[in-house]
């Protein structure tokens, strides 16, 4: 049985849909891969999932049972961990006091008491990032706050681990040395969901794949299998291998609502998040009727 | 039958009214994502503008119209929009909330400044227009105001719908970075929305003023029914919006009608709107949990305990120190100043800590003392339950927003403080209209404290303790967590906190703070009465405390002697008693992005002090034992306040106990 199952989810904002009937499956001891082109609605299925975002149709099922009316703090008892795409480390707190409170959260009014001092360290110690323990969380390069996040969030001792591009703002050797992380973290049992951008890191160490474009999941499967799918690549790279419309690649592609969204030409990273359905259509998400 | 319709026409009249001010409040929301406090405020002061155009100087009531509506007010918001509010609705929705309170006192400051306190009026429109409906009349007034309404909801619904700039302010409320990217300007559609929204409010003042009277106040508290219609279209819709102020109007118009003039009933029809509101917030759906939000970057010094130690026993002594020589109208004074000061303080643990804004502390401090005085109980037992009773009460607000977010506990604060102020204080139980109560003064384990200096002292002492009490709470656990929902609320539900016990629990507890304020204050007194509670003074406690810094005991103890200098400087110099007003109005406007204030420059020169001065000094006096030069500034804990990067990595931590 998966551990976590999305099951025809669908969100729509104002007129927009951002996540169109998707559905996909991540397992324990496996890592999943969530990936897609900006705007794509990765971001919204990681809202979905965890609950910071109701979806207008469709069910998320955790462990069996299902969790889609759950708040997000019962969700995370139950064992979701999160981390995000934009950083939402508690700024004003050192990198220690970070991992401390989430110590803290986790183990609840009487855990407040008994002393996590050691604990703290070997998380810390584990994601690689002791050398900055004493920093202010809001001075730390961005990549060691994603390792923040990632260590904040492994101190509630989640079954899931939603990875929203963990890799970003990391370089070579550090990447190398994250992905042995997620493979250690993955062998314990847990189940890792990553939306990543890293293709490289994501080709070497994801089990499965879920590709999504415009909200819907286009392709499922091995690595391998995802490197040859023809959808794929269209939606990448805006034309296929056996798709010879005379497109070069990167000329981008026209999305819906005739806007011309050359999306390669986007930022790779910070634009979409909660934004993530607006890459497409800045349409209103909160309408004035 | 024709009494029922009479009240509907009122009604109607009213609700057409509160429409066309909710519009504008819902209008500026949506597109900049700051929330006006200040809305009825400025509809106050272009009120006052058309009586001085129209009345004063005798201009034609058409031309003063234009000039108000058209030109002073649009010009207003555009310029409150580009150099007030901008950026602000990215920013945490205390900040804005301060700023836009600072908005309103300094509104209320510059009126009372610019038109001092007489009798003026306003003819209503079409003074010699009636309707005849039947058996009922209507004025021409309450017509065009009823024929204005609908037309300043079909002009908003085309503006929105079907031109390109009304497009770009819907877009604007999502993304304006994306709207930018698009070739929007939405600059330009939040300065519109400010124009416009102004204008609105000035037009619902108008209309109203007839009705009300050229009041600073009861203008200015308008803007309740107007937020009580807004929510009820949550904050967006404005069909929603228009229905909500119609059944508002309505209500309130057969309540003055149909309510028996006798008892409790009487003061219930007052206090409609705020109930109303509560009523709606109440009902409104779980609010979402934002991410991607930009955070303040509020980090202010926590004193180690020792230093702290050394502080509380430099002002005990020398509080003990004045109240040995001053005189006993001095000492009250001071005893006033610790009162302030511990109200303060519940506002760092509530706004400092915890981010959240209580427009009506001062309430809770008249709760506190009320049931002091009521008890009749003049020791530390009575006044611990007169701080249980006010935590209670602050509870009870605090549990109908339970689900929602910080904009909604403030609303809910300021319906509380309206009810205060015109229901449950002035009932005939409680303190009684214009009446007072008596207070003994606490004996203490059996001793009584009767002489007023021994009284501040005793002040003095619970003061100190109580910031010790939240200092300690701050470098703990629960002061941890309480930084870290601050900080990222998104984060905190992601790690498992269930948020909304905890946030009813600092609520109750800020409230029983300043309970316990209020009941010292009652036994320094001696006799209390609801004035010294009024609503309206909690904001300028709040913008004092903004301004002296919400975040520090340093920011509450000078906050305390500021507020309690404010009615000592007005009645020195009466004839600048608003322009005191607007100044500390103005001045929350200008500080209140930075919430650790004023106080933060007296940590900043001691600093300064500790860093440059101090070296210099120690190299001019070799023979001194070189103490705690590895680390600058060894009194502050991590994570404090270290805008010097370089400077923070040797700061020491004791973080692990």
């Amino acid at each position: 049985m998966p551990l976590l199952e999305v099951d025809d989810v669908v969100v729509q904002f104002g007129g927009v849909t951002a996540v169109n009937h998707a559905s996909f499956e991540a397992h324990a001891g496996r890592i999943t891969g969530l990936i897609g082109p900006n705007g794509a609605g990765k971001t919204t299925c990681f809202n979905v999932i965890s609950g910071l975002q109701k979806p207008t149709k469709g069910q998320v099922r955790f462990e069996g049972r299902a969790v889609t009316r759950l708040p997000v703090n019962r969700r995370a008892r139950r064992g979701m961990g999160r981390t995000f795409q934009r950083l939402e480390a508690f700024g004003s707190l050192t990198v220690r006091e970070n991992v401390r409170v989430a110590f803290d959260i986790h183990r609840g009014v009487l855990g407040m008491l008994r002393p996590a001092a050691s604990d703290v360290d070997a998380l810390l110690e584990r994601v690689g990032i002791s050398a900055y323990a004493h920093e202010r969380a809001d001075s730390i390069p961005t990549g060691t706050a994603r390792l923040l996040e990632l260590a904040r969030c492994l101190a509630g001792e989640p079954s899931l681990l939603l990875l929203d591009e963990p890799s970003s703002g990391l370089d070579e050797s550090e990447t190398d040395a994250f992905g042995d992380l997620l493979a250690e973290l993955a062998q314990e049992g847990r189940a890792v969901l990553m939306v990543e951008h890293d293709m490289d890191l994501v080709m070497s160490v994801c089990d499965d794949i879920h590709v999504l474009d415009f909200g819907s999941v286009i392709a499922s499967g091995a690595p391998s299998d995802i490197r040859r799918d023809a959808a794929v690549q269209k939606a990448y790279l805006g034309y296929s291998d056996s798709d010879d419309d005379g497109l070069p690649a990167g000329a981008g592609h026209v999305g819906r609502g005739g806007v011309d969204v050359t999306r390669t030409d986007l930022p790779p990273v910070g634009v979409d998040d909660m934004g993530d359905e607006t890459t497409v259509l800045p349409a209103v998400r909160e309408p004035i009727r | 039958m024709s009494t029922f319709l009479a009240f509907t026409i009122f009604g109607l009249f009213s609700g057409a009214a509160y429409a066309i001010a909710a519009s504008g409040l819902v209008l500026t929301y949506t597109t900049t994502r700051v929330f006006n406090i200040a809305h009825g405020a400025l509809g106050m002061v272009m009120s006052f503008l058309f009586w001085d155009f129209s009345v004063r100087q005798g201009m034609p009531t058409w031309l003063a119209l234009v000039l108000v509506l058209l030109v002073v007010a649009p010009a207003v918001g555009w310029f409150l929009q580009r150099f007030v509010c901008r950026g602000l609705g990215e920013g945490p929705v205390s900040v804005s909330l301060v700023v836009t309170v600072g908005l309103l006192v300094g509104c209320i400051g510059l009126a009372t400044q610019v038109w001092k306190p007489e009798a003026r009026s306003v003819m209503p429109f079409l003074p010699d227009t009636r309707v005849q409906l039947g058996s009922i009349t209507v004025t021409g007034h309450q017509l065009i105001t009823i024929l204005l309404s609908a037309v300043v909801a079909a002009g908003l619904f085309l503006l929105l719908n079907r031109t390109r700039i009304g497009t770009a302010m819907r877009a604007s409320v999502d993304n304006p970075e994306l709207l930018k990217l698009f070739g929007g300007r939405p600059d330009t559609a939040a300065a519109l929305s400010w124009a416009i929204g102004t204008s609105l409010a000035a037009l619902a003042g108008v209309l109203l003023v007839s009705q009300v009277g050229l009041d600073y106040y009861a203008l200015t508290l308008l803007v309740i029914n107007a937020y009580a219609a807004a929510m009820f279209g949550r904050l967006k819709s404005l069909p929603m919006t228009f229905v909500g102020a119609m059944v508002l109007g309505l209500s309130t118009s057969y309540a003055s009608g149909y309510l028996p003039t006798e008892g409790i009933f009487n003061s219930v029809r007052n206090v409609m709107p705020a109930l109303f509101l509560f009523a709606v917030i109440v009902a409104l759906p779980q609010a979402q949990l934002r991410i991607g939000q930009v955070k303040g970057s509020v980090a202010a010094p926590v004193p180690s305990t020792p230093k702290a130690l050394a502080w509380g026993a430099v002002l005990l002594g020398v509080v003990a120190m004045l109240s040995g020589s001053m005189s006993t109208a001095n000492l009250l004074l001071v005893g006033t100043a610790a009162t302030y000061a511990m109200v303060m303080l519940s506002l760092v643990l509530l706004t400092g800590y915890g981010g959240h804004v209580s427009l009506a502390q001062l309430s809770f401090a008249g709760v506190g003392a009320l049931a002091y005085a009521k008890l009749d109980e003049p020791s530390l037992y009575g006044l611990a339950l007169a701080s249980l009773i006010a935590a209670g009460v602050g509870a009870l607000v605090a549990l109908p927003v339970l689900r929602l977010t910080g904009l909604y506990l403030a609303l809910a604060t300021m319906a509380f403080g309206v009810i205060m102020d015109k229901l449950v204080f002035q009932h005939e139980s409680a303190f009684g209209f214009n009446g007072t109560l008596p207070a003994g003064r606490m004996s203490f384990f059996g001793t009584a404290v009767s002489s007023t200096g021994g009284y501040v002292m005793l002040m003095a002492v619970f003061f100190v303790l109580m910031a010790l009490f939240l200092l300690a709470l701050r470098r703990g656990p629960l002061g941890r967590v309480l930084i870290a929902m601050r900080d990222s609320p998104a984060a905190c539900g992601t790690l498992g906190l269930d948020m909304r016990w905890f946030r009813v629990g600092l609520f109750a507890l800020s409230a029983g703070m300043a309970g316990m304020a209020g009941a010292l204050f009652a036994g320094l007194r001696e006799t209390i009465g609801a004035a010294d509670f009024q609503f309206f003074n909690s904001l300028p406690l709040l913008l004092l405390a903004v301004v002296f810094g919400v975040t520090t005991v340093t920011g509450a103890t000078f906050g305390g002697i500021g507020l309690m200098l404010m009615p000592v400087l007005q009645s020195d110099y009466p004839e600048l008693s608003g322009l005191i007003f607007a100044v500390i109005g103005f001045g929350a406007v200008a500080l209140g992005r930075d919430p650790n204030g004023l106080a933060n420059l007296v940590f900043k020169g001691g600093r300064l002090a500790q860093t440059r001065l101090l070296p210099r000094v120690r190299a001019s006096l070799p023979e001194l034992p070189a103490r705690g030069e590895a680390a600058p500034d060894p009194s502050y804990d991590e994570g404090a306040d270290a805008p010097d990067q370089s400077q923070q990595k040797e700061v020491p931590v004791h973080a692990a106990p």
